[in-house]
Order: structure tokens, then C-alpha cells, then sequence
């Protein structure tokens, strides 16, 4: 703080100076203002963990289950509840999302970065963006009306030609409401993310290396495989995690399409599933009071994995920066 | 395996703008040519004209001919792939791959082709390391990122990537601008030791350079400001250098501009 | 050709194929956009009238045709206003603290980090915040303005990262002059920085308010649910079109559904409004243009 007024002074000139330390008295409210600013935003991240823990601990001290193992969700009427079968089904939604969409969005990320015509590449990385514009409520609405239908028939093939596959596997009714369709929807809402910030990484390698790379004679292919590819790979990294945090957290969409079952099965062609999100949102209406604490509980449980896997994927995003200006 | 390459009637744009003119010449086989001019003249432009990168550049086109032996790199049925395979390049600032051991930056190219085995990958990594006169500084950490090394062993490393997959002419866009005189001096003297074997291009814009390595040399122009470059003059290095028939080279050369 | 030789076929069909897989990555992303906007066009039309943006839905059942969204139109709107008057002043100051004041310390970098990992918050954890905080802990009741807050979590982090480039992308020369001249800090960051950066700051804003304007959970946990207008933000329950269009797609009656879809239409236009503006502020202001 002092070397900033120091700077000022010095800046001002001699002939100033006074007039300079005499202003920054005045630049007090605004500094501290600022800074006052920043202190709220990492007060609010200590708000919320102080707040979902201490609304959640009633609850849990009501809970005649064990939180963490419990499969059922009844805190209402017999008061067992445990986050088991939702966080289950939030890992494997968000696996599902996560597998279905990295790949798409790293051919969406090349194809803007290497393949579409120079003209076209603005606008049609625009394209993508707007898929992340779309509200989460509306790819609910369309995965309920469009896509549940849409996949009855490929799940029917899928559960008779390889049923033998654990994720295939099941009996009696196949397809409607599913991890599957619930998975596909994820993925649709990650894209965009997992895409953007590839996209930037595939840029940012350096002209000079892809055209090493060619001047030995390499196809593009071989050019990206080479020089793009390697040194993209923490980027694409990161942008999975922090597409695989949004998926967990995605509430809305999956509410809609999720059946609301209480269960752990790997059967993503059968009508089963929930996550912590999706329960939030449809056992809300319902709740009383430990109910809602209990909400508040599995809130907590969500909040602190999608933490995890954020500051995980921004740890590997600033190593990366870091290395880069090492390099340079 | 050392070629001779023909220009003839080349013209090289960006867009619409066109930045070289009416190329011909001849660059003889075992033999170093130089190219000096001034800034933006186009002589780096010429040189990637010769392996295809210059096409690279969206938007950027050439016409006109280029004979290697006499097979025409610009005919339909050829692949710039193939002619950048064949006529090496080794860029201003040294460029290995950051993500690769110095092993793997050498074989980087070799591995294009398909299977080659693991003995064979060595001999050549060892043999090209030499060949650039950098094995000796490097053998025992093969393993180690090029990223590591200081910036003329890095262009050494990338004159050894660019001749590990054996091509017929080596380009060499300013390859010393980016270096200290020591490692200048290094660069200097493998060129001469590859020469024998290859036909060697190098845009230069140190004319003692020029002509302390080259055998022939090329004088490349604006005719004025906003139009493209032009080959003035060329001729044997003594020669240019001594007595050149044109004065702009004159000029040039004894520093009178550019 | 004799001495030059083509490429092996396996290297040219490997090329072929992963070109062909890059393009079709790139239409397979493309197909859910298009089928989204075409089922919501044309399944949000048929009511997309002035009955359904004028009228609520007090009094009208699921199975009931008619009704409209104009009670959660009004509510969205005063929400998300409510929602960018918390968070732009909040994070426009911290971008201003970590560009001008924070010189990379342990505290700035501290902002940074958790602005970046509060991006990631789940919207569904913010409402529930507001609700352990404002509802359950201080007893107030739901309310727009509660929804507001909870918004307003998810859109500082935005904020502040396009306020920060942008004020990143200010030159120091100009800084520079200005301290030259004599003028105070806090005046060249007032008259000569944040001017400079000015509408990029406000295209960040406005994709940030088109983000929030669809968020669903938030609202859930924080504006409850109600059929009738409530004009006023600040007491009692109100609606959200977002919310609207949840609670319309979960009810099984077609014309509950097809008021989700119009509720969706319109709920697209309007983000897609905000996103245009901003677009366009970027375009009309780029340096390419000028």
C-alpha cells in the first residue's frame, strides 16, 4: 500500500506532490471501498458454508439414519435420511455427462480452433456459446417432451443387443425417464463450457511450434496430435472438471427428468435415478422443517464436492499459466 | 540426396496484397545460397515458398514454378505434406516442441512414418544429434524436456529434428537472429559441415554472415515502398560482395541503406 | 513422378478421418441447439398471445386453458433488477480492488481464487444459502427480493471476471498520464479507466443478467410459488418466469405444458435479447469496427 502512494508522488512530480498526498486522503473512502468489496465477496463463500452448516445441523442431529450411508430420503414422516443413493446418482449423471460431452466438445474446440474456415470460425463458436445461453429449466422442458421419447427405441436396442453391459442391463420397462436421458441432457448443458475454454487453450499454442510440426511434413492430424494436443491437454483437463462441478450442481433440468427413485443401480436404460440437486429441488415443495434441514444438509454435501473439483481444476489451470511464463 | 531447385516466374500474395514478384533462380545442390535485403522485401516469404508453408497462412497463395530436380511442388497431384517432408525448415526463434523430451523432439518426424523400431529410433536420434554437433552436450539427458536447454542449443536441436527424416534441402529462415555470437558461431560451422550433404538455404540479415557461410547469394528489394519484393541481383558470394553489377546491391551491402 | 513420393495411404485416411469426426462433433453440438429453439418456437407460439403476457394465473387449474405468465414476467424482471443493484456495484468494486489496489498480494489473490471457485457454486446452493440464511436463520420471509440475493451470488463471480478484463485491457499509458497531470488515483480510475472500459463492463453485466434471468433453483428455495401478481419484491411470495415454466412442464395436462412452452419462448426471448444487446455493444465498440 505504501509503494502505491509512493508511485502516485512520484508520478505527480515534485510540483504536486502536496497536492497529490493531500487528494489521497480523498482516495480513502474509494480503496477502502474496493477493497471493502473483495472482503464481501470471501465473506459471502464463509457465509455460505457457515449458514448451510449450521441450518443443517438440527437436522442431522434429528436424522435416526446414518447420513452418509443411509439409502432412503424420508425426513419428514420416519425421519431416516442419508445422502447415499443421491450422491450416487449425481456421480454417475455426471460421469455419464461428462464422458458423452469431453469428446464433442474437444472435436467442437479443434473444428473452431483448426478446421472451420477462418471467416466462419467467429460466428460459429458463437453457435456453441449460445447453447450455454439457453436456460437449464427449458433443456428440462425439452428433454422431458422431446428426448425422454426420442430414446425409448435406441434404449430398447441398446438393453436387447447388449444388455449384457452393466449400464445396458435391466428388465421391464426400458427407456423413459433415465440416467441416460438425464446423462444426455447434462452433457448438452457442459458442452458449451468444456468447448469455450479448449477452444482458448487450442489457440493459445504457439504459431511457431504448429508450424514446426508441418514443416516436418505432418498432416493436420499429425500437426494436432504433435503440437496442439499436448500442449492443450491441462486445458481440456480443467474444462472437463469444470464442466463435470456444473453437471453435479445442475438442478433444474434433471428435476424434470429424473423419476425420483431411491436407489443405487448402475441401470441407465431403466426409469430410475436422482441426484443431490434434482431431490433439493422436488422434495422442497414437501419439506417441513427437519425436511428442509435436511435439504440443507445434502446442500452442504454438494457444495463441498463441486468445491473440491473446482479449486481442483483452477489448481491445474494457474499451474499451467505459471509454466507458460516460466517458458516465455 | 542433396537436390537442385528451379524457380521460375514466382509470385507469392497475402490476400490481395502481393508480396513477391516475378521470382527466378536457380539453387544449386551441396551449396549454401544466401538471401539478404532489407526488412519486408520478402525473402522469408520466398523461402516458405519453397517447402509450401507459406500457403499455411490463411489467405496466402502462390504462382508460378518451383522444380526440385524437376518435379514441379506447386502441380496438383503433389501434397504440401509430402514437399515439406523432403525440404526441410528451421525457423528464426527455436521452436522444439515444449511438451517433448530432446529424444522425442528428434524423433518427432521420424514417428510420422509409421512403424520404425526402437534401434532404428536410436541410431537416427544419435546420428542427427551429431550431425548438428549437439550429442555430445545432450547424451546423458535425452529424456529431458528441449524447453531445458539455452537458445542455440535449442536451434541446434531443431536443425537435428529437421534433418532426422533425411530431406533433400535444408531452409533456414534467420536462424542465428534469435542467438548469442557463440552459439552463431556453432550454427555457422554446422553449415558448413552440411553442405556436403545438403542443399542449404538461408535468409540472413547479417551480411558478414552471409558472406562468412554462403556460396551464392540473392539480393531481394522493394522496387518501392508498398510493392512487392524483387530479386535484384545474384551471384556468387566472392562476387556480390566484391564487385556487384547493380547498385542497390552496392548500396546494400556497404550499408548505405536498409 | 519418380523421385517424389506421396504420402502412405494410412496417414491420408487417418487425416480424412478425424477431420470427419472433428465435423461431426461440431453438428452433433449443433442438433440439440436447433431441435431446442425449434421446439420452442413452435410449441411456445400457439399461446405466445396478449392473454398469456397480461394475465395471471390466479384462479386458472392446470387443466384450464387461458392464463398467462404476466405475474412472473413482472417478477423476473424485479428480480433480476433487484439482483445486478446488489451484485454490479459489489463486483465491480473487486475488479476495481484487484486491477488497481490488489498488486497481486496474498488478499487479491486470495479474491481471485474464490471468485474462480465461486463460479463453480451450484445455483441450487446459492438458493439454499439464501434460505438457511435470510428465511430460516432470520426468519424473513420468501420474497423476490430473497430470490434477488441468491441471484445476485451467481452473478458477482461473472461480473467481476469480465469487470477485471476489461479494466485489465485499459493501457497503463494512459494510467500514467493522467498521474502525469496530477490527478489523484481514485480520479483517474473514476474519469479515465473506468470510462475506457466502460461498455465492455456493461456487455459483461448484461451476459451475466441474461445467465441469472433463466436460473431456476435459486428461486425455487426463495420466491415460493404463486399463482397471482405480486408487484411488490419485498414481501410475500412471487413468481419467476423460469419458475413458471417448472412448474407449468411438471404438471401432465397438455395445456399446462403448452403454457411451459410459451412460458419458454418466452423466457429464450428474453435472454436472447439481453445477449444480442450485449453482443452488439461488444461489436458496436470493438477495435475492429473502428
Amino acid at each position: 500500500m505504501t509503494t502505491e502512494t509512493e508511485t502516485e508522488t512520484r508520478e505527480g512530480g515534485p510540483a504536486t506532490s502536496r497536492s497529490a498526498s493531500r487528494r489521497s486522503h480523498g482516495e480513502g473512502p474509494f480503496r477502502y471501498l474496493s477493497t471493502g468489496a473483495g472482503i464481501v465477496m470471501l465473506g459471502i463463500m464463509a457465509a455460505i458454508a457457515v449458514f448451510l452448516i449450521s441450518e443443517a445441523i438440527p437436522a442431522l442431529q434429528a436424522n435416526k439414519g446414518n447420513f452418509l450411508t443411509e439409502l432412503t430420503w424420508d425426513p419428514n414422516s420416519s425421519q431416516v435420511f442419508g445422502i447415499g443413493a443421491l450422491a450416487f446418482g449425481t456421480v454417475l449423471s455426471s460421469a455419464l455427462a461428462l464422458v458423452i460431452a469431453t469428446p464433442i466438445a474437444v472435436g467442437v474446440a479443434l473444428f473452431i480452433s483448426h478446421y472451420a474456415p477462418r471467416r466462419l470460425a467467429g460466428p460459429l463458436g458463437y453457435l456453441i456459446d449460445l447453447l450455454a445461453a439457453v436456460p437449464s429449466v427449458i433443456y428440462g422442458l425439452w428433454g422431458v417432451a422431446f428426448l425422454v421419447p426420442l430414446l425409448r427405441e435406441p434404449s430398447q436396442w441398446l438393453n436387447d443387443h447388449l444388455g449384457w453391459f452393466p449400464l445396458f442391463a435391466g428388465e421391464g420397462a426400458i427407456g423413459g425417464k433415465t440416467m441416460l436421458a438425464g446423462g444426455i441432457v447434462l452433457a448438452i448443458m457442459i458442452l458449451p463450457i468444456i468447448a469455450a475454454i479448449s477452444r482458448e487453450v487450442f489457440l493459445q499454442v504457439p504459431k511457431m511450434n504448429e508450424e514446426a510440426a508441418l514443416a516436418l511434413g505432418a498432416t493436420r492430424w499429425e500437426m494436432i496430435r504433435m503440437a496442439v494436443l499436448p500442449f492443450g491437454r491441462p486445458g481440456v483437463v480443467s474444462a472437463a472438471m469444470l464442466g463435470l462441478g456444473r453437471a453435479m450442481g445442475e438442478t433444474i433440468a434433471v428435476a424434470l427428468i429424473f423419476p425420483a427413485t431411491f436407489g443405487i443401480s448402475l441401470q441407465i436404460l431403466t426409469p430410475q435415478g436422482n441426484s443431490i440437486a434434482a431431490n433439493i429441488a422436488n422434495g422442497f415443495g414437501e419439506a417441513g422443517d427437519i425436511g428442509r434441514g435436511a435439504l440443507i444438509a445434502s446442500g452442504l454435501v454438494l457444495f463441498i464436492i463441486t468445491l473440491l473439483v473446482n479449486i481442483a481444476a483452477r489448481m491445474i489451470i494457474n499451474r499451467r499459466k505459471e509454466l507458460m511464463k516460466a517458458d516465455t | 540426396m542433396s537436390k537442385q531447385i528451379q524457380v521460375s516466374g514466382l509470385d507469392a500474395y497475402y490476400g490481395s496484397h502481393k508480396a513477391i514478384e516475378d521470382v527466378s533462380m536457380t539453387i544449386e545442390p551441396r551449396s549454401i545460397t544466401a538471401f539478404i535485403g532489407p526488412s519486408g522485401c520478402g525473402k522469408s516469404t520466398f523461402l516458405r515458398t519453397l517447402n509450401r508453408m507459406h500457403e499455411v497462412i490463411p489467405g496466402a497463395r502462390v504462382e508460378g514454378k518451383v522444380l526440385l530436380d524437376g518435379d514441379d511442388l506447386y502441380s496438383n497431384n503433389i501434397e504440401p505434406v509430402t514437399v515439406r517432408r523432403m525440404i526441410g525448415m528451421v525457423f528464426q526463434r527455436p521452436n522444439p516442441f515444449p511438451t517433448m523430451s530432446i529424444y522425442d523432439n528428434v524423433a518427432a518426424g521420424l514417428r510420422l512414418n509409421g512403424r520404425v523400431s526402437k534401434a532404428q529410433l536410436d541410431d537416427t536420434v544419435e546420428e542427427s544429434l551429431k550431425g548438428a554437433n549437439l550429442w555430445n552436450e545432450v547424451k546423458d539427458r535425452l529424456s529431458k524436456p528441449g524447453a531445458g536447454l539455452s537458445g542455440g542449443q535449442q536451434q541446434r536441436l531443431c536443425i537435428a529434428r529437421a534433418i532426422a527424416v533425411k530431406p533433400q534441402v535444408l531452409l533456414m529462415d534467420e536462424p542465428c537472429s534469435a542467438l548469442d555470437p557463440i552459439s552463431t558461431l556453432a550454427i555457422e560451422d554446422l553449415m558448413a559441415k552440411l553442405k556436403d550433404e545438403y542443399t542449404i538455404v538461408i535468409v540472413t540479415h547479417n551480411m558478414q554472415q552471409a558472406a562468412r557461410v554462403s556460396d551464392r547469394t540473392a539480393f531481394f528489394n522493394l522496387a518501392e515502398q508498398g510493392k512487392p519484393g524483387k530479386v535484384i541481383e545474384m551471384d556468387e558470394t566472392s562476387r556480390m560482395f566484391t564487385n556487384p553489377s547493380q547498385k542497390a546491391t552496392e548500396d546494400y551491402i556497404t550499408g548505405r541503406f536498409g | 513422378m519418380t523421385t517424389i513420393q506421396h504420402i502412405s495411404t494410412g496417414r491420408r485416411i487417418k487425416d480424412r478421418i478425424v477431420q470427419g469426426l472433428v465435423y461431426l462433433a461440431f453438428a452433433l453440438a449443433v442438433v440439440p441447439l436447433v431441435s431446442v429453439l425449434w421446439l420452442v418456437i413452435s410449441n411456445g407460439l400457439a399461446r405466445f398471445d396478449l392473454t398469456f403476457l397480461t394475465h395471471s394465473m390466479r384462479g386458472i387449474g392446470a387443466r384450464d386453458v387461458g392464463g398467462g405468465a404476466y405475474h412472473a414476467i413482472i417478477g423476473t424482471l424485479e428480480q433480476v433488477l433487484l439482483s445486478s443493484l446488489i451484485s454490479v456495484p459489489i463486483g465491480l468494486l473487486t475488479a476495481i480492488y484487484l486491477v488497481e489496489y490488489g498488486n497481486g498480494g496474498r488478499l487479491s489473490r486470495a479474491i481471485s481464487f474464490f471468485v474462480d471457485v465461486m463460479t463453480g457454486i451450484p445455483s441450487v446452493v446459492a438458493g439454499l444459502f439464501v434460505l438457511a440464511f435470510w428465511i430460516l436463520f432470520l426468519g424473513m420471509p420468501y420474497s423476490g427480493f430473497a430470490g434477488a440475493m441468491a441471484l445476485s451470488i451467481l452473478m458477482m463471480p461473472t461480473v467481476v471476471r469480465s469487470a477485471e478484463e476489461m479494466l485489465r485491457l485499459v493501457p497503463d499509458d494512459l494510467r500514467e498520464a493522467s498521474y502525469a497531470l496530477g490527478v489523484a488515483k481514485w480520479r483517474t480510475i473514476l474519469k479515465v479507466v473506468l470510462p475506457t472500459a466502460f461498455t465492455g463492463i456493461v456487455t459483461g453485466v448484461m451476459l451475466a443478467v441474461a445467465r441469472v434471468a433463466g436460473e431456476t433453483a435459486p428461486l425455487l428455495l426463495t420466491v415460493f410459488f404463486t399463482d397471482s401478481i405480486n408487484n411488490d419484491p419485498f414481501t410475500g411470495p412471487q413468481m419467476g418466469l423460469p419458475l413458471y415454466v417448472f412448474d407449468q412442464a411438471a404438471r401432465p395436462n397438455d395445456t399446462a405444458i403448452d403454457r411451459a412452452w410459451t412460458g419458454a419462448l418466452t423466457l429464450i426471448l428474453i435472454v436472447m435479447l439481453l445477449n444480442l444487446v450485449a453482443r452488439l455493444i461488444a461489436w458496436w465498440r470493438s477495435p475492429a469496427r473502428r
